[in-house]
């Protein structure tokens, strides 16, 4: 097989945060990612889930080294990412791009769409007409060429989107992260943009790793699926058997809690509703970071840490009680896929 | 049904700008009985929001509201912001997306509590105190005691969220508006707000009006669900009848471009909402519908009765044929 266009291994990201202690203020630090370790293919999207705090939004920007990691390895196309000098990567960054999730923020309201979708090519010294080449992208999205000569708020939000994805696509690179690129957006504005990816994947081979808590948008688009809590991956699988066997707790918990468009699914089916809410990174409960909102938690999951280990080929677990049963439970004792 | 609590009747709200009147409510009709969930869903500009506003009086002096907005049979539209008073967080009692913004980050949260209660009722700080720790019970926020006496910045999104909910039922008012009350919240939080939403609903057997997007959280909690679309209702009905057999093409349009397991490919609704300064004649929606025929542009659709629910479009009837031939 070929090599993957980025393997991490182990990454560690911890941030040092200052907290008062009365009067004093003590130093702490803030372990946003433990260890975690994935590796996408070309042509793949790995989707990213989990809620707040997970540290989803950390590992992306990790990948790109918009963050400096702390610890771990990320190996873009066989290159290592971390430690590497700023004058190589910036060659490399050709190669890896994101997408926010806020489009207007991301675009200057003083700059023209076309002036913001060719500032990669000046930066890079990429040779040809720009202005032919900003066109082409902005078709490439579904855009009209002449709209390069607008400005950011001509366009609503779901267009925004459309250009700062062909901003990103301008140097035809490997990888984009993509951190909760349609959250902002109406369903039915999104749906187009969901396309859109989905359709550029196919035609220039591009990875991607998809940031979202929208466990139905993340299903439809992505190859394999990583779910992350308090900085750890709990459950890594394809997108497949994630939603048809989450063999995590946590995972159960988080397609249960989903609410499907359906209101005859949502009478029937028993969900399991988690207590409490995601404890503080600071001071991570030990042993298994859920057992304190786990509702199999057993003594040992206090004491010793579950590995990510094979569950079946392809399907690792970080729990002592991992188990693949389907979630949904109909009043009659049948079984149902957890969503959909 | 029996008199409903809230009514609406052909509602208007209107904001005069530099560049011309935004017509953000376009006469919407509606009705909430006692204990009774409706479910108000529409995109960003549907007007669902400032509907709610407006009738609340929480909007500009300058915004020109008409129609008629009953709460138990007592008019709210042409009440001055005096007359409002005794209705707003008595009768009628609102929660919002952010509750951190609707905190007084200063107070503790038992003494905002206390001073809603103590705003519309004769009771005693003792008692109010005894009150709000007792509201902060029911929505099942653990150690009650003690929590009242923190701040809001003490509190996680799901937590101020209950706070918000708590405060807003101090006075047991006949509706609840909540807007959008899950969307900042994660899903497995959100589960938790809705449960409590849904036992506010039984137990104290207030009507519940619900604004949201989410078509799935529409699903699991609301009796009924009316569709708002450029300031207008385009369909309304129980949430049961409107999943399975809604007519007007932009509630199926929004359904349809919901990822669902074995949808291969979304299908977005093309184009994008009108520009309020000037709706488009007709039906709003014609612009951006597949179905559209010259027929949609004469004059604005009236909700009629269609199904088991009542719907905004002109050609319902033709488009009913239509689905069941495909």
């Amino acid at each position: 097989m070929s090599e993957p266009v980025l393997e991490v291994t182990d990454l560690v990201k911890t941030f040092q945060v200052r907290r008062a202690r009365g009067v004093r203020v003590e130093k702490a630090s803030v372990q946003a990612v433990s260890g975690v370790s994935f590796k996408v293919d070309a042509g793949q999207t790995l989707g990213l889930v989990g809620e707040s705090g997970s540290g989803k939004t950390t590992v992306g920007r990790c990948v790109l080294r918009l963050l400096e990691p702390s610890g771990g390895s990320i190996r873009f196309k066989g290159q290592e990412l971390v430690g590497m000098h700023r004058n190589e990567l910036r060659g490399l960054r050709k190669q890896m791009q994101i997408v926010f999730q806020d489009p207007y923020a991301s675009l200057d309201p003083k700059r023209t769409v076309g002036a913001a979708i060719a500032e990669p090519f000046e930066i890079q010294g990429v040779a040809g007409d720009h202005g032919k080449m900003v066109g082409d992208l902005l078709e490439l999205v579904g855009l009209a060429p002449d709209h390069a000569g607008r400005f950011p708020h001509e366009f609503s939000g779901g267009q925004r989107q459309r250009i700062g994805i062909a901003r990103a696509l301008a140097l035809d690179p490997a990888l984009i992260v993509l951190d909760e690129p349609v959250s902002a957006l109406d369903v039915s504005i999104q749906a187009g943009v969901v396309n859109l990816l989905d359709d550029l994947q196919n035609e220039l081979g591009v990875a991607y790793v998809f940031i979202a808590h929208d466990l139905a948008v993340v299903r439809h688009i992505s190859d394999l699926v990583a779910v992350m809590y308090l900085g750890k991956l709990v459950e890594l699988a394809s997108a497949a058997e994630i939603y048809d066997r989450p063999a995590h707790p946590y995972t159960q918990a988080l397609l249960s809690a989903v609410p499907e468009p359906d209101p005859e699914i949502e009478r029937q089916r028993n969900r399991i509703v988690l207590e409490g809410e995601v404890p503080s990174p600071i001071n991570p409960p030990s042993g298994c970071r859920f057992r304190t909102r786990c509702p199999k938690a057993q003594a040992i999951c206090a004491e010793q840490e579950p590995l990510l280990v094979d569950e079946s080929p392809g399907h690792a677990v970080a729990c002592h009680f991992a188990d693949a049963t389907p979630v949904t439970v109909w009043q009659d004792g049948t079984f149902e896929r957890p969503v959909g | 049904m029996s008199d409903p609590v809230l009514s609406l009747r052909d509602f208007r709200v209107s904001f005069p700008t530099l560049n011309g009147t935004v017509q953000a409510v376009r006469g919407v009709d509606l009705d909430v009985g006692q204990g009774e969930m409706v479910g108000v869903v529409g995109e960003s500009g549907s007007g669902k929001s400032v509907t709610f506003l407006g009738l609340m009086g929480l909007l500009p002096k300058t915004t020109i509201i008409e129609g008629s907005a009953k709460i138990g049979g007592d008019e709210l539209v042409g009440r001055s912001s005096k007359e409002m008073r005794p209705v707003r967080g008595q009768r009628i009692a609102m929660i919002f997306q952010d509750p951190l913004s609707a905190l007084n980050p200063v107070h503790k949260i038992g003494r905002q509590i206390v001073e809603m209660i103590r705003a519309h009722q004769d009771m005693s700080k003792g008692d109010a105190n005894k009150r709000a720790v007792e509201l902060l019970d029911i929505v099942g926020i653990p150690q009650p005691d003690q929590r009242a006496m923190q701040y809001p910045h003490e509190f996680s999104g799901g937590m101020r969220q209950r706070v918000m909910i708590a405060m807003a039922i101090a006075n047991e008012p006949d509706v609840l508006i909540a807007d959008e009350p899950t969307t900042a919240l994660d899903v497995t939080v959100q589960a938790q707000i809705l449960e409590v939403m849904q036992r506010i609903q039984h137990e104290l057997n207030t009507a519940i009006v619900l604004i949201t997007h989410d078509l799935g959280v529409v699903a699991r909690v609301v009796d009924r669900v009316q569709v708002m679309y450029a300031g207008r209702a385009v369909e309304r009905g129980t949430v049961d009848g409107l999943f399975k057999h809604s007519i007007h093409p932009y509630t199926r349009g929004l359904m349809e471009s919901i990822p669902a397991l074995g949808r291969e490919r979304l299908v977005p609704i093309p184009g994008s909402p009108p520009n309020m300064l000037q709706p488009p004649p007709g039906c709003a929606f014609a612009p951006r519908c597949a179905h559209a025929r010259p027929i949609c542009t004469a004059e604005i659709p009236e909700l009629r009765p269609f199904g088991a629910g009542e719907t905004a479009c002109v050609r319902a009837d033709e488009l009913a044929e239509e689905y069941t031939n495909v």
